[in-house]
């Protein structure tokens, strides 16, 4: 009896460990899909698996430092992963994570907008790594409801409703927060202030840290994005900087509840952050032909329209634009207008010193000091 | 022969769970980042020999961020652990002193938090202590607050959920310490005249020492590197050991200083465990002089 349970004990790991070892030869394909938390519709990798065969494992995260702190260790086991632009991608590329593409394999890439995709040129040269997959601006998720009654001529038009201290002062009451994130928040603020958004001079930065510091009392929470869309949906914000797609979404759960919360989105005035997700795939992808198969079915028309009805972002397939839901396709706050886009702003690269800079920066505005 | 044999698993497993992760971690402390898979220079290669440094251990000496994390983290690990032990202790002792039947089923019932996963009780906190939560809706509701009471991610909630987490961990050593403990030295403290509260003071209480720095430990040593509560519960402005470590490895993608925060943070709780041993060590003796206790047979032997 004792050596019994002695010898399991010794031998369980061991087959664990076997079984970690030695990949299991399976019949069916696998393909490890690791994207944004709501991202996707899921009637659209229910259509892939039905028509390919191949078995589709979802993932998902709702930070990037969550999925660039998976994949610097290597042997991440995904096939196909949707970093940002702006830094992931861009670093991801630089430190050879990623797996140039085959295009021969994609053909649908003739269905990306070359406008868009050179816009990530910049950090892609030739577009060699990736695709975009959606895009969008950060801006302001406003309650619309809760602010119109506090104060009718409140400017909801811009930044100046959240960063000018007087303004979060009088809405303070209603709750206000600001995205968790220093790469996607600071080169708003810093445009705000009518400084470079790359900037890394020392007093651009001060001016950024004390713009924020005086709003901090102001704030109710500084939360990632996933909780913020929940905070903004259920009413407990009535004024949040974030993610387009994310207030967008949040307007709609609250339209469903039917509660009387009303929800709209404002990209700044004075030039909006634009960001693009992209579809790569990790240098040591197991499957990399099912990611390849995977990116060209979702470049079809169809599918990007089906994607962006249901996540509410836009795309960069433009033969999709007729066939997405027309509540969705005719909302200015989803597809920005065309002299709105010409302002809006990609960031550009920092250095590692920069980086730790504004890292630092945030963390003293997240600790009010 | 046999000896060494049996030896061998424990020895084995803690070459292979703790000596080798720590030695990695190490290594990596003192190894320069850049860009790449992983993102570091490994400190001594086979084609550049030793490369590594030991800037990361001085930029943790010299700046005085990392400092007031540490600092901050420790004052809260303390509160946590000394509020635990002051729940714990009474709870302890009655479970201790309840009759014999009672005190399985007592003890389930501190461990029965344990049976919902950790993440699933933190969101039942934030549900109950949100602007529109449960708590704000009772006050609110009875008409004792006009607006909701920001009770979330503030200081009381940190501690609420670092204590709620945590205190079985203060029960499990106080019960069993008490448990152990010589009824008859009470008994003849009262025989010769002490009133209960004297007895408690001078006998029970030195005598479950030891016990109570087992539960301090089990609550402080966690509780310093905890990151989910102050993040889940905890108000913005706490950078703690485990955020700024976080924010290290995840936003600056510099594993090897937030090696070297881990490394400074064991090396850091080493100190107390090592005082708690000692402190241990003379109640062993203490206790080895004195006759086989009577409640011995029953114990309940989970002190570490």
């Amino acid at each position: 009896m004792r050596r019994g349970f002695l010898f399991a004990c010794l031998l369980l790991p061991a087959l664990l460990l076997a079984r970690m070892l030695v990949p299991v030869a399976s019949a069916q394909p696998v393909l490890n899909v690791y994207n944004w938390t709501d991202y996707i519709d899921p009637a659209v990798v229910e259509r892939f698996q039905q028509q390919t065969g191949i078995r589709v494992r979802y993932d998902v995260y709702d930070s990037l430092e969550t999925l660039e702190g998976k994949l610097s260790a290597g042997r991440s086991g995904y096939d196909l992963i949707v970093p940002t632009s702006e830094p992931s991608f861009a670093r991801l590329v630089r430190a050879g994570a990623l797996r140039p593409l085959d295009k021969d394999r994609i053909p649908n890439w003739r269905n990306l907008d070359p406008r868009l995709m050179e816009r990530v040129a910049a950090v892609d040269p030739g577009n060699r790594y990736g695709a975009i997959y959606l895009w969008g601006t950060v801006g302001l998720g406003i309650r619309l409801d809760r602010v119109r009654a506090l104060w009718p001529e409140a400017p909801m038009d811009g930044l100046d409703l959240l960063l000018k201290p007087e303004n979060a002062a009088r809405l303070a009451r209603c709750g206000l927060a600001v995205m968790d994130s220093a790469t996607d928040v600071l080169p708003s603020v810093l445009a705000w202030l009518g400084k470079g958004p790359d900037s890394t001079e020392a007093a651009d930065l001060r001016a950024a840290e004390q713009a924020l510091l005086a709003i901090r009392p102001h704030l109710r929470a500084i939360p990632g994005s996933g909780a913020l869309v929940d905070m903004l949906a259920t009413g407990e914000i009535c004024v949040a900087l974030t993610y387009s797609g994310d207030v967008i979404q949040a307007a709609a759960r609250a339209r469903e509840a039917g509660r009387g919360v009303e929800i709209g989105y404002v990209a700044p005035k004075s030039g909006a952050h634009l960001w693009f997700d992209m579809l790569a795939i990790p240098a040591d992808a197991p499957n990399p032909d099912a990611a390849h198969a995977f990116i060209d079915f979702l470049l079809q028309p169809e599918i990007m329209a089906a994607i962006t009805s249901h996540v509410r972002y836009p795309n960069a397939v433009p033969a999709s634009r007729p066939l997405v839901a027309p509540a969705v396709r005719e909302d200015p706050s989803v597809h920005p207008p065309e002299e709105a886009l010409s302002r809006a702003f990609v960031p550009g690269t920092l250095n590692p010193a920069a980086e730790r800079a504004r890292t630092r920066l945030w963390n003293r505005f997240r600790a009010g000091r | 022969m046999r000896r060494a044999l049996i030896l061998l698993p424990p020895f084995l497993w803690l070459l292979l769970l703790v000596a080798a992760p720590v030695a990695i971690l190490a290594g990596i402390a003192l190894s320069e980042p850049a860009p790449g898979v992983p993102p570091f220079l490994p400190p001594v290669s086979l084609e550049a020999g030793w490369q590594g440094s030991f800037a990361n251990l001085l930029t943790l000496a010299e700046d005085w961020y990392y400092a007031a994390a540490f600092l901050r983290s420790l004052v809260v690990a303390f509160l946590s652990a000394a509020i635990c032990l002051l729940l714990a202790y009474p709870m302890a002792l009655g479970i201790a002193s309840a009759r014999e039947g009672w005190r399985v089923p007592l003890l389930a019932l501190v461990l029965l938090p344990f049976w919902t996963g950790f993440l699933p009780r933190l969101g039942a906190w934030i549900g109950l202590l949100r602007d529109g939560g449960w708590v704000n809706g009772v006050l609110m509701g009875l008409g004792l607050t006009e607006a909701p009471v920001p009770l979330l991610y503030s200081d009381a909630a940190l501690y609420l959920g670092m204590v709620h987490a945590y205190l079985p961990f203060a029960v499990l050593p106080l019960t069993a310490t008490l448990l152990r403990r010589d009824l008859s030295v009470e008994e003849a403290a009262a025989d010769l005249g002490a009133t209960p509260w004297v007895v408690f003071r001078t006998v029970t209480l030195p005598l479950s020492l030891p016990g109570a720095a087992a539960a301090f430990l089990l609550v402080f040593i966690p509780a310093a590197g905890e990151f989910v509560i102050p993040e889940l519960l905890g108000p913005p402005e706490a950078l703690l050991v485990g955020r700024a470590l976080w924010g290290e490895f995840f936003q600056n993608r510099d594993w090897p200083l937030a090696a070297a925060l881990a490394v400074a943070l064991l090396a850091l709780l080493i100190l107390p465990i090592r005082l708690f041993q000692r402190l241990e060590d003379d109640g062993g003796s203490r206790r080895a002089a004195s006759p086989p206790s009577r409640s011995s047979g029953q114990s309940l032997d989970m002190v570490p």
